[in-house]
């Protein structure tokens, strides 16, 4: 920027200093100054969101359990050829003995037991089994570990040990995708009958398309309406549809518990009306129905607000144009309307589907079996199960697919046009 | 809107049927809302109306599970816990939010809309991923089971609606307001008291409203990263569906459906305000 | 402003202890399950032990339901503040396994029986970890409407005979207790189930009896469902705890009667937290709070059955309604004719990939 100055009369400021200096200046001045209004809030969303997000990610893949608490015999087994097609040699043996009294001694050793029972079962007992009584090992420990339980002979037990003697392991990901990681490390595709995750991903896209479907068939009447009609009855049934945006997620789980049950408010009636009998009852709830119906009411708002904001946009005077140049209200709305809507609806259906992909206390309530989504199995690995590895993989591939999907919305709308009512 | 007297047989019959439509979906969205009101007050332990309430009788009405609810040490545990963390979670989410907004949208901020992405991420992501990876690392560093935990994991998923509804407000704000206020002497501290303040105060407000009741109404994540001495309200709603639905819960409901109509009219009230002062005509 | 001035510095105090709110010194945190549980136990153990320890403050949680993953959570920061969990005993077989628990010695912590016989003999063969210290016995079993079957069931088979009994019923979500009665009513020897667990050909046989009521099953998570269920006419059958079905039948009254054929047996007990707060409060606690006398008292209070055989003959009546407590517990000889305990060892190897295999079966 000084060459440019040279060419012409420099301006000088009061001070002295060159005009475009001291604007360089200010401007740098003001960028720092706008960047530290804004560090704060960055640090505090890196620390306590994005570091937990990547330790999320960390987790899904780390392994440091075994390789640190079987120190000795991991180190070995690195050596050992496992395509030899013979047992590890004796110094492994040795080794495990020694992590085995030291993991036994330490109570540390039952929990590689119980991460590689995640991989074959039978592996927690083997472990069980054989830390009571490593102490007690005389050499030879090949033999002392096979007198214990034959499963020590078998090259597939060292293998699958082997395989999981690194840092890092990559078999979360594949038990979160069904597939069967042998010990050998050869992959396959589970059984039909263990075949539980993609089944629960597929679901989950599906009824969320079917939620984001059935929203959108509902939400785009009424926001037309919304924007048709005068404000004054306008903001009037607005209300009614800003209340349930406004009302608390579980109270609105707990009505429809209330009005879906078996002994609820809807059969009743229906029995009332005597349009079904009494030991006809239907059943709503506990199943795919009483999530769908659910979800489709908490959502319905996060539909009408955007596809409200685009119509109201749009001005009268096209579809009277469109009919005063002899298109039929069909039409007009097909051809006219329609088109200029387009955009509301996309904004609308990602915002849709990217809640309801990782909607967790809905289904977990009145999902029963056939509505329980992927996020319901997050949890499930989180709490009950403990395999938090697992529960870490199937969320990072969740995450996967929400970014995607936010990438397009970032394309269709725009980050930086998200609004609320 | 009224149809004109020229319109077809079939344009009634279609206008009606889109009328009624529309009617139906209505009723879709409250009816759910209304109806758990009533069912409150039953004077039995079921989820429907009894014959005394649909006749009106007043033994069919009791206020028993409103009792239950007050005299409850579960429930108001986790009345106390649920206003105490939304109270601080607020205050500090409203306070970095509305820094942050303020320098977002200064015209020659670099890097703008990644900013903006990053920091309104939490709201993005699905609860349930941001709930375990905070476990996850919470319970590393001491954080899992902490009311200090809870409430910073309830900042962050407060602060993008702070970021948003400030940075709205301030795109509509007149830069000439400012420079005019300068030129007539005021300083940038007066100018920003006197002039940037009162002008932003409504979306402020309302960021912190949203703030608010993302607390208020978080159970995910506290599931996760509270433990049952910080149990809120939705914590201890969500258990006591899971364990055994009792109408003390419905009472809860309408309380907070109550909560609700509240907040809606004061976010509906400054946004009048907020258009009535940048001069606008309410809409 | 004033006036909200003063209202954000009550908030804010109020905050700040609700923040700073480590127990005093004397705070015992007990986890357990809540409801008539938690209450049987405050009446019969933690009342009288603060009675005699008048220092001591017993703070009830109600988080067992996710003891393990919340230890775990806390193991993990270094900060257990729980002094005592009540765990079943597959669980404090986990917790023991990933050193979360305490193992201990029972003969030295615990009273002996009254007549001198050691603890651990007096648990017997209930003590399933060294880190368990069994509180009472209780039973998965079913209980069915009396008005709503037409002939009683008498027998497991019974619940899988749809001809028999037609409608709904109620079974737990998980594999566990399913694939043996699925088993022993396909005609499996009970002494062989597990064997027969063991081959892929057993599980499929499991999946496949199961599959013959399948439609007409509703799976519970929650002990309370099948009580409410049963009260409500949705199943006309189901199983659930022996307890939750004693008091809808003799507390409210419900026309429900118990079959207690093929009831599966399982434990709950405690389990010392490792790094946990206040050991030596912890370990007279639990030295009065499981000796013969204070488990008999339980019973009074709720229907399972106390884990010392000590204890079995001092249980009385009921607290408030005043019957015979005896015949309603699961280990009573007209109740205990067929009964199950569940393998332990075998499901700690096998509950990971049956889990994924039955709920995959749900799935489909």
């Amino acid at each position: 920027m000084n060459t440019s100055a040279t060419y012409s009369e420099i301006v000088k400021t009061a001070d002295g200093i060159p005009l475009k200096v001291s604007l360089a200046k200010a401007q740098r001045k003001s960028k720092i100054r706008g960047m530290l209004l804004v560090l704060p809030l960055f640090a505090f969303i890196l620390l306590t969101f994005f570091v937990p997000i990547f330790d999320m990610l960390f987790r899904s893949i780390e392994n440091q359990l075994v390789p640190e608490i079987m120190q000795n015999s991991s180190k070995l087994l690195v050596n050992w050829d496992d395509q030899s097609g013979e047992l590890p040699p004796e110094e492994v043996f040795a080794a495990a003995k020694l992590d085995f009294e030291k993991g036994h001694a330490e109570r540390t050793i039952l929990r590689v037991g119980r991460r590689l029972n995640y991989e074959v079962p039978g592996f927690a007992s083997l472990f069980r089994k054989t830390a009571r009584r490593a102490k007690d090992f005389e050499p030879p420990f090949t033999e002392a570990f096979i007198e214990r339980d034959k499963r020590w002979g078998e090259i597939d037990t060292w293998k699958l040990i082997k395989r999981e003697s690194g840092a890092f392991t990559i078999s979360y990901y594949f038990a979160a995708l069904d597939l069967s990681y042998a010990p050998d490390g050869s992959i396959g595709i589970k059984g039909e009958t263990q075949r539980i995750y993609l089944k629960l991903f597929w679901r989950t896209l599906a009824l969320s398309g079917l939620i984001t479907f059935l929203c959108l068939i509902l939400a785009y009447p009424i926001a037309h309406l919304l924007s048709t009609l005068p404000l004054r009855i306008s903001n009037l049934l607005m209300i009614m549809v800003l209340l349930p945006f406004w009302t608390s997620l579980l109270v609105r789980t707990t009505s429809w518990i209330a009005l879906l049950q078996q002994e609820g408010v809807i059969n009743d009636l229906l029995v009332g009306l005597g349009l079904i009998t009494d030991d006809g009852r239907l059943a709503m709830i506990h199943n795919a129905a009483g999530t769908i119906i659910a979800m489709t009411h908490i959502l319905l708002p996060f539909m009408v607000l955007p596809l409200y904001s685009i119509m109201k946009t749009i001005p009268p005077s096209y579809m009277r144009a469109a009919k005063n140049l002899g298109a039929t209200p069909m039409v007009a709305f097909i051809r006219v309307y329609f088109p200029n809507t387009v955009s509301g609806i996309g904004a609308g259906c990602i915002l849709v589907f990217i809640i309801s992909i990782g909607y967790y206390i809905t289904p977990a309530l009145v999902g029963g079996t056939d509505g329980t989504l992927i996020s319901n199995f997050i949890a499930y690995h989180m709490s009950v199960s403990l395999n938090w590895g697992l529960a870490a993989a199937l969320g990072v591939i969740l995450l996967v697919i929400v970014l995607m999907l936010y990438y397009l919305y970032d394309r269709v709308v725009g980050i930086d046009k998200m609004k609320f009512a | 809107m009224a149809l004109p007297a020229y319109t077809s047989p079939g344009e009634r019959v279609w206008f009606y049927t889109y009328r009624i439509f529309c009617g139906l979906v209505f009723f879709f969205l409250i009816a759910p809302i209304i109806v758990i009101i009533p069912l409150s007050f039953n004077a039995v332990p079921f989820f429907s109306f009894t014959e005394e309430m649909l006749t009106f009788d007043p033994a069919g009405y009791s206020l028993r599970w409103y009792n239950d609810f007050f005299t409850n040490s579960n429930w108001q545990g986790a009345v106390r816990n649920s206003v105490i963390i939304a109270f601080f979670s607020t205050i500090i989410a409203t306070f970095l939010g509305t820094v942050a907004a303020l320098g977002l949208s200064r015209s020659d901020m670099p890097f703008k809309s990644t900013i903006m992405g990053l920091l309104i991420s939490p709201m993005i992501v699905p609860l349930i991923i941001s709930a375990a990876g905070m476990y996850f690392f919470y319970s590393q560093v001491g954080l899992q089971g902490t009311f200090l935990g809870v409430i910073l994991a309830h900042t962050a998923l407060g602060t993008p609606f702070v970021v948003i509804t400030v940075t709205a407000t301030l795109s509509g704000f007149d830069q000439v307001l400012v420079r005019s206020a300068a030129s007539l002497g005021a300083n940038p501290t007066t100018t920003f008291f006197r002039i940037i303040v009162p002008l932003i105060l409504p979306g402020v407000i309302s960021g912190a409203l949203f703030a608010f009741i993302t607390s208020f109404d978080e159970v995910v994540v506290v599931l996760f990263v509270g433990s049952y001495e910080q149990r809120t309200i939705p914590w201890q709603m969500f258990s006591g569906i899971r364990e055994q639905i009792s109408p003390t819960i419905l009472a809860v409901a309408t309380m907070l459906v109550c909560v609700s109509i509240a907040l809606l009219t004061v976010l509906e009230l400054l946004r009048r305000r907020s258009e009535r002062l940048r001069g606008m005509t309410p809409q | 402003m004033k006036k909200i001035r003063q209202i954000s510095l009550a908030l804010g105090s109020a905050a700040v202890l609700g923040i700073m709110g480590v127990a005093n010194a004397q705070d015992l945190v007990v986890v357990s399950w809540g409801g008539a549980y938690t209450a049987s136990q405050q009446k019969a153990y933690h009342e009288p032990f603060m009675a005699n320890n008048p220092g001591v403050n017993i703070i009830n949680d109600d988080s067992a339901a996710d003891g393990i993953s919340k230890l775990r959570a806390m193991n993990e920061a270094g900060n257990v503040t729980w002094a005592l969990v009540d765990a079943v005993a597959s669980d404090a077989i986990i917790l023991c396994e990933e050193g979360l628990a305490e193992p201990i010695d029972h003969d030295a912590m615990l009273a002996p029986a009254p007549d001198g016989t050691p603890a651990s003999e007096d648990f017997g063969d209930l003590v399933v970890s060294e880190c368990f210290i069994p509180q009472i016995v209780y039973s998965t079993t079913f209980g069915y409407r009396t008005d709503l079957v037409k002939e009683p069931p008498t027998s497991i088979k019974d619940v899988f005979d749809l001809g028999k009994i037609p409608g709904k019923r109620a079974l737990e979500k998980r594999p566990i207790g399913n694939l043996e009665w699925a088993l022993i009513a396909d005609g499996v020897d009970p002494d062989q189930v597990y064997d027969v667990l063991d081959t892929e050909e057993g599980v499929d046989r499991a999946f496949a009896k199961l599959d013959t009521i399948r439609d007409e099953v509703i799976w519970w998570e929650k002990g309370a469902q099948t009580p409410q269920l049963l009260a409500d006419g949705e199943v006309v059958i189901g199983s659930t705890y022996n307890g939750r079905l004693f008091s809808v039948i003799e507390e409210e009254k419900q026309p429900i009667a118990m079959l207690w054929d093929w009831q599966v047996f399982d434990l709950d007990g405690w389990i010392i937290p490792v790094g946990g707060p206040h050991r030596e409060i912890v370990e007279e606690y639990l030295r009065f709070a499981t000796d013969t006398q204070r488990l008999a008292d339980q019973a009074k209070f709720i229907s399972y059955g106390p884990a010392r055989k000590s204890s079995a003959p001092l249980v009385g009546k009921h607290a408030s309604l005043g019957i015979d407590m005896s015949p309603h517990m699961p280990t009573d000889p007209a109740n205990a004719k067929n009964t199950l305990l569940y393998n332990y060892v075998w499901w700690a190897d096998r509950k990971d990939d049956l889990t994924e295999r039955f709920n995959a079966w749900l799935a489909q």
